[in-house]
């Protein structure tokens, strides 16, 4: 079988089989949480019989391992559940998890590919140049700025990014809102300033690696070869040191898009940006429990999808792997 | 450019009659330094060279003795942590050292080419072969890329490499050692440079591929009447390919001859010496009672081809057995069967009268002791961040238990042994040399006191004087502690310098097995013919008189073309 396709079928046996215990951890999780459901969402004043009126709406009344089974074969039907939040209140006022959680993904989506967009190609450039003109003023002045910038908490570059671009100079506004009416462009105009908070984050690790990985190439013999045919610094390394280095490259660059989508809640909160970040953090605090497990399950398939990404890549890169003897 | 296509029959030989012309590379007082701990030393101090058209130069010497360094610099290149101190290069009248980079790059490739000691390596695992072939053609634009494939395919026909149509869009990991060689030299002549510079090209190919390879490139050259430098360190090998020949030691000239002339008539000692290092022998003696016997191993990776088919090994206690073979014979997985790392799937392995567990885990410390292995590459064998002292003293610690002044005092002894001193003690392995390493290696084999030692291709990585050393070190041990090797090797030289009696594996079987007298000495099976004349002797004339015979009996003296 072709390799590629081989390995895809395999890592997402082995992502589904993932998933499956990733849901085991995340319902064990949510047991232990501690407190009372009922009356987290219901209020201190809500009476016995509110509370056993709930508890049996939402199916709290029966054993964790019931649930657990309901709610996993649920998902494999692609339910989600309801939202606990709206049970109990007025009828036919019900919520659904998928419904709930599929625009504030979209949303996290968006900034994450408009992050991802700029950080992207800009890591690898630099990464590059940072490789060709290593030890030069310029490789040394990029990896300053770069480690100086994720060194920073990201809530503190997002108020000083705030602070310059908002305030002081008004070019883009500080408060991340979209609605669903606007253009492209107004969206971006008004990402525009997490996306660059983002950006800062993640550009330091991805040109990081994209230098080190070129650099660590750059002794091989296959590299003298080309340098003793002739060939110039920058096609040296475009043409004879990237292609092998493409394999660590794109492992970083899955981690840090994977951290675009899951792990972006505190820049949401500064731009007030409805990501699926908030949604997960408000949920956990209304102890809406359906939504934190469809969240949980979200972020898991996220890195495990990004990962297999990543490792087509790796095979895609590699003669070896693609073209075995 | 010369681009008639005769066919190469008949060659005049090195050091015939070819015309040469004007010169074409003059190296005057050249000086190159190497950093290592921030101080720079000199490893090359001070060597003329001139070299005509078409004409092709031999540079031996140790390792250590500067030849690739100064292959380089005929290129203008220093590799990192190198710097050409001094001197001129001038190539066709440009003085490489004082050119500027992009004057230098512009010549590399296309006026001067590389072949590299390891093709493997050295091609980009990443591309095809055909477009690293003709990247320097493309640059330059001196043909279009049709034109440039066409005659790389033309190339490759010529240094016949099988499936000249289709080879260039294999990989490189896809094509043998051997043909990723010729593939190289097929790179190198693209742009028809005026002069090539040969690293050492067949020094890591097996002798029956080897002889392919000097045919190969000797008759590119010269039908391109193109000037080369054969930096090797097999005196036999440059005898086939250099009119003129170049001894280096450490960084000097040490004399300076044509072909005919160097090998008749040495005037340097050491020159001398390097000569007679091929001259080593043992005297073969006859097999006492087995210390180990392979009886019907067979053995394969995974579910794969099997490696190992049926063989068959007898080792005398006491005496050496050499195993010789191509790579891929089955040599390394034979010591991996025995050494309990590969379980074999068939047959078995007495081992001093007792039948030994197939698999390593299996096997309980003591028999671990009794048999111990040394390795090719000391380099890799022994941990860098640990002392001699160390490296020696773990086995006296695991299977001895000897401790304190007891390990000391037996470190000292062995050290002894191996001609080496406390004052290597306290050394890691990268402030050693290669005989050196390999040395701490055979202590540390000998810690253990075995009765039974696997030397895998001990001597291939180590220039001849230091592989004299360390086989007559090793034949010395074995004359003090009658100790039994079993020592793989492609090297028929070594054979006959260290063995008692000889297999040879050919494919996983054995073909031949018995006393070294009567496995070197005719009726020779087919392989065991092909292998011992495809040996490079010092004969200038050797490698066209063997082509000669070899075409006149084609088809049973063919090699496998690996």
């Amino acid at each position: 079988m072709n390799p590629v396709l081989r390995t895809v079928l395999q890592r997402l046996g082995l992502g589904i089989a993932t998933l499956f215990v990733v849901s085991i951890i995340i319902s064990l999780t949510i047991e232990m949480l501690p407190g009372d459901f009922a009356k987290a969402i219901l209020g201190q004043s809500a009476t016995p019989e509110t509370v056993a009126a709930f508890q049996r709406e939402v199916g709290l009344d029966r054993s964790p391992v019931v649930r657990y089974v309901e709610w996993v074969g649920g998902i494999v039907r692609g339910d989600f559940g309801e939202s606990y939040a709206s049970a109990g209140s007025l009828a036919g006022h019900r919520r659904l998890v998928s419904e709930m959680i599929a625009p504030r993904l979209l949303n996290t989506l968006f900034l994450a590919g408009a992050a991802a967009m700029i950080a992207v190609p800009l890591s690898l450039f630099l990464g590059i140049m940072a490789a060709l003109y290593r030890n030069s003023y310029f490789d040394r002045a990029v990896n300053v700025v770069s480690l100086t910038s994720i060194s920073s908490p990201e809530f503190f570059l997002a108020y000083i990014l705030i602070m310059f671009l908002a305030v002081k100079f008004p070019i883009f506004v500080s408060l991340a809102s979209i609605t669903p009416g606007m253009s492209l462009g107004d969206r971006l105009y008004a990402i525009m300033l997490p996306t660059l908070t983002l950006v800062l984050v993640i550009v330091a690790h991805m040109m990081r690696m994209t230098r080190a990985a070129i650099i660590n190439l750059l002794a091989s013999p296959y590299i003298e070869m080309s340098r003793l045919k002739g060939v110039k610094p920058l096609q040296i390394i475009l043409r004879h040191a990237l292609p092998n280095a493409w394999a660590p490259i794109a492992n970083v660059i899955a981690l840090n898009l994977a951290y675009l989508v899951v792990g972006v809640v505190v820049v949401e909160v500064v731009f007030t940006y409805p990501g699926i970040g908030q949604l997960m953090v408000d949920a956990v605090s209304k102890r809406d429990l359906p939504v934190v497990q469809g969240c949980a399950l979200v972020f898991a398939a996220t890195y495990i999808l990004l990962n297999l990404l990543a490792d087509v890549v790796t095979i895609v890169s590699n003669p070896r792997l693609l073209h075995p003897r | 450019m010369n681009d008639n296509a005769k066919t190469p029959t008949g060659n005049p030989g090195a050091g015939g009659a070819r015309t040469k012309g004007d010169v074409l590379l003059e190296v005057r007082g050249l000086k190159i330094d190497g950093e290592s701990d921030e101080i720079w030393r000199p490893i090359v101090k001070g060597v003329d060279l001139s070299l005509k058209r078409g004409e092709v130069l031999g540079v031996i010497g140790e390792s250590g003795a500067g030849k690739s360094t100064i292959g380089l610099a005929a290129m203008g290149y220093a590799r990192p942590g190198c710097r050409i101190s001094g001197g001129s290069v001038v190539f066709d009248g440009l003085d490489l050292v004082s050119a500027s980079d992009e004057q230098r790059r512009k010549l590399r490739g296309s006026r001067i080419a590389y072949v590299a000691q390891s093709a493997a390596a050295s091609f980009n695992p990443a591309h095809q072969l055909m477009p690293q072939t003709i990247e320097a053609e493309l640059r330059e634009g001196l043909r279009t890329k049709a034109e440039a494939e066409k005659d790389a395919v033309e190339l490759y026909r010529r240094l016949r490499l099988p499936n000249p149509e289709e080879i260039g869009f294999r990989y490189p990991h896809q094509v043998s050692g051997g043909q990723l060689q010729r593939a190289m030299t097929a790179m190198a002549m693209t742009c028809r440079p005026d002069l090539i510079i040969f690293d050492e090209p067949t020094t890591a190919l097996d002798v029956t591929t080897q002889v392919e390879v000097l045919a190969a490139i000797r008759d590119i050259v010269e039908q391109f009447h193109t000037a080369a430098i054969y930096i090797t360190h097999d005196l036999a090998v440059v005898a086939q390919m250099a009119d003129r020949i170049m001894v280096l030691r450490h960084g000097l000239e040490v004399e300076e001859a044509p072909t005919r002339e160097m090998l008749s008539n040495p005037k340097q000692d050491y020159t001398k010496s390097l000569w007679s290092v091929r001259k080593l022998g043992k005297e073969e003696q006859p097999g006492g009672d087995a210390i180990l016997q392979v009886k019907n191993v067979t053995a394969a990776y995974g579910n794969a081809v099997k490696v190992l088919n049926d063989v068959t090994v007898t080792v005398p206690r006491g005496r050496t057995v050499a195993v010789v073979g191509e790579s891929g014979s089955g040599k390394s997985t034979l010591a991996r069967v025995i050494t309990g790392l590969l379980p074999p799937i068939a047959g078995e392995i007495v081992f001093d009268g007792k039948v030994l567990p197939r698999a390593l885990k299996d096997r309980n410390p003591d028999i671990l002791r009794r048999i111990q292995m040394i390795y090719q590459m000391p380099d890799t064998a022994l941990n860098p961040r640990q002392t001699v002292y160390e490296v020696i003293g773990r086995p006296l610690e695991f299977y001895l238990g000897l401790t304190g002044a007891k390990k000391e005092a037996r470190i000292l002894e062995l050290l002894k042994l191996i001609e080496m001193d406390e004052g290597h003690l306290d050394r890691l392995p990268g402030e050693l040399s290669g005989g050196q390493k390999q040395r701490i290696c055979i202590a540390r084999a000998l810690a253990a006191e075995p009765q039974l030692i696997i030397c895998d291709e001990v001597t291939s990585a180590l220039d001849q004087i230091v592989q004299e050393e360390i086989l007559k070190l090793l034949l010395r041990l074995q004359r003090e502690l009658n100790v039994s090797y079993l020592f793989i090797t492609h090297d028929i030289a070594t054979v006959r310098a260290i063995s008692d009696e000889i297999v040879v594996m050919f494919q996983g079987q054995v073909v031949q097995q018995g006393p070294k007298t009567r496995v070197l000495s005719p009726p020779y099976p087919p392989y065991t013919e092909l292998l011992l004349s495809s040996v490079p002797e010092m004969d200038p004339d050797w490698l066209s008189n063997l082509l000669a015979k070899r075409k006149a009996q084609p088809a049973a003296m063919q090699s496998q073309d690996r």
